[in-house]
């Protein structure tokens, strides 16, 4: 149970998993924040094909592990794709990213979905009685109002999804769970080495707290008292 | 000229049937006040005038082209709500300058200069860069006067515009709507102040259970109502004021 120690020893073999966790997060928010909004759009769209396939997704998504979409995409994927391109192989990484952003932007479409729902309508109808269009009114009035109203869940989806690139280490991603496993399986200091990975996520989402915590403060200024 | 034109308009909200053929012309320059019971159809008809409502039957034809587009349409119609409906994450400024500047393409300065005349005419140029929270009821909704007539409308429209206020807040929002008459505005108001629709309404719509009971100068209806319906709501409202 030597901190120093294990600190000494594990810093630069963490420090390359945290770096992994960190990329595959941002990754998978920025991309997963696209598929969920265009989701989010087909959700409330009333071509019912579009409609459709935005509920699918989300049902199919929430309603299974990400472990075991991890394995589908990973293992199975391949597999299937294989007998159309022989050799095809896909990288532990291109995999985590994949099944990360599918992940969140499920999530985030339901959270886009209820954030443009609880846009009052008066303001739609404010907004199409001058004579602005029906994409002006979403570009101009609802999305800037809905996106405000999310930010503290799409923090705590960026949260979970900064977590969740965790499980990930069971398909081999090299991110920071993973490499601490491995430096575990040589020197037998569990304690110490987990609470730094604790530590180390912890640092990682409190700057993300932090900058979100910015961000809705700079967006609500007119909320704030003259 | 006619600026608004209502033919046999009929608008079912499913089973029931809302506006149960309306005929209504309104010319230029003229203000018409409709008034009735709650439940009769009144904000129903204004909506269908700008098609915030699509009508079941019947035409809605606004301006003499009945070519142009719904959204073009609607820039040639300014509608005041009942529940002001500012743009909260926009100063005063941008509420008012956000339609010409998108749509006219109005230049920055001259939008500005704009919304000061606006304000400045609904007494309300210190306001300009303040947000919508920060204004009193009153003050929102001669903001939301404003803002409608950015976009130099031919025709307004208000929905119960001092329905949602303090008493003490209706004057200064009538006195804004009665300069926009004297200064010769075509408006179409539902309102349930008939001191208002008596001093400054050129005609009285008297509408009950989705139909037009009774039309008339103020004098006409207020003064001598034919229809027992009108006499009857009259009274009641008499005697709740």
């Amino acid at each position: 149970m030597d901190f120093a120690m294990t600190i000494r020893g594990s810093w630069s073999l963490l420090l390359t998993g945290l770096v992994t966790t960190v990329i595959v997060s941002l990754i998978a928010i920025a991309v997963g924040t696209v598929i969920g909004f265009v989701s989010s759009l087909m959700g409330l769209s009333r071509i019912w094909v579009l409609k459709a396939l935005s509920e699918i997704y989300v049902w199919v998504i929430r309603g299974t592990p990400m472990i075991v979409q991890a394995f589908i995409v990973y293992f199975g994927m391949p597999q299937l794709i294989q007998t159309f391109v022989p050799g095809f192989t896909i990288s532990a990484f291109t995999a985590s990213a994949i099944t990360l952003s599918t992940n969140a932007g499920a999530y985030l479409s339901e959270i886009f979905r209820s954030g443009i729902n609880a846009v009052d309508p008066g303001q739609v109808e404010a907004s199409r009685s001058l004579g602005m269009s029906q994409v002006r009114t979403m570009r101009r009035i609802i999305l800037p109002q809905a996106v405000r109203i999310t930010i503290p869940s799409l923090v705590n989806q960026f949260i979970i999804t900064v977590k969740d690139s965790s499980i990930l280490s069971v398909i081999g991603l090299a991110e920071l769970v993973n490499r601490a496993k491995v430096y575990v399986g040589g020197t037998y200091q569990f304690f110490a080495t987990y609470v730094l990975v604790a530590v180390l996520y912890l640092a990682v989402i409190s700057a993300l707290m932090v900058a979100s915590r910015y961000i809705e403060k700079r967006l609500n200024r007119d909320k704030d008292p003259a | 000229m006619t600026k608004i034109l209502l033919e046999a308009v009929r608008k079912s909200f499913r089973t029931l049937e809302v506006l149960k053929g309306i005929d209504l012309s309104v010319d230029g320059g003229e203000v018409v006040c409709v008034i009735g019971p709650s439940g009769s159809g009144k904000s129903t008809l204004l909506r269908c005038v700008n098609a915030l409502e699509s009508v079941t039957q019947g035409r809605v034809i606004v301006m003499s082209d009945p070519n142009c587009d719904l959204n073009t349409a609607r820039r040639n119609i300014g509608m005041v709500f009942q529940s002001f409906n500012l743009f909260s994450h926009m100063t005063v400024r941008r509420n008012i300058t956000l339609a010409p500047m998108d749509l006219k393409k109005t230049t920055k300065p001259d939008a500005d200069a704009l919304a000061v005349e606006l304000l400045t005419r609904v007494g309300l140029e210190d306001k300009i860069d303040v947000y919508p929270r920060q204004l009193s009821g009153g003050q929102k909704q001669r903001v939301a006067i404003a803002r409608a007539l950015a976009m130099r409308p031919d025709v307004m429209l208000f929905d119960e515009p001092t329905s949602a206020l303090d008493p003490e807040m209706v004057g200064e929002v009538l006195a804004v709507m009665q300069q926009l008459a004297f200064d010769g505005m075509t408006m179409l108001i539902v309102t349930h102040e008939m001191g208002f629709a008596r001093e400054v309404g050129d005609r009285v719509i008297f509408m009950a259970d989705g139909m037009i009971v009774e039309q008339g100068t103020p004098s006409e209806v207020f003064g001598n109502p034919r229809e027992p319906r009108t006499k009857d709501f009259l009274r009641r409202v008499s005697q709740a004021g």
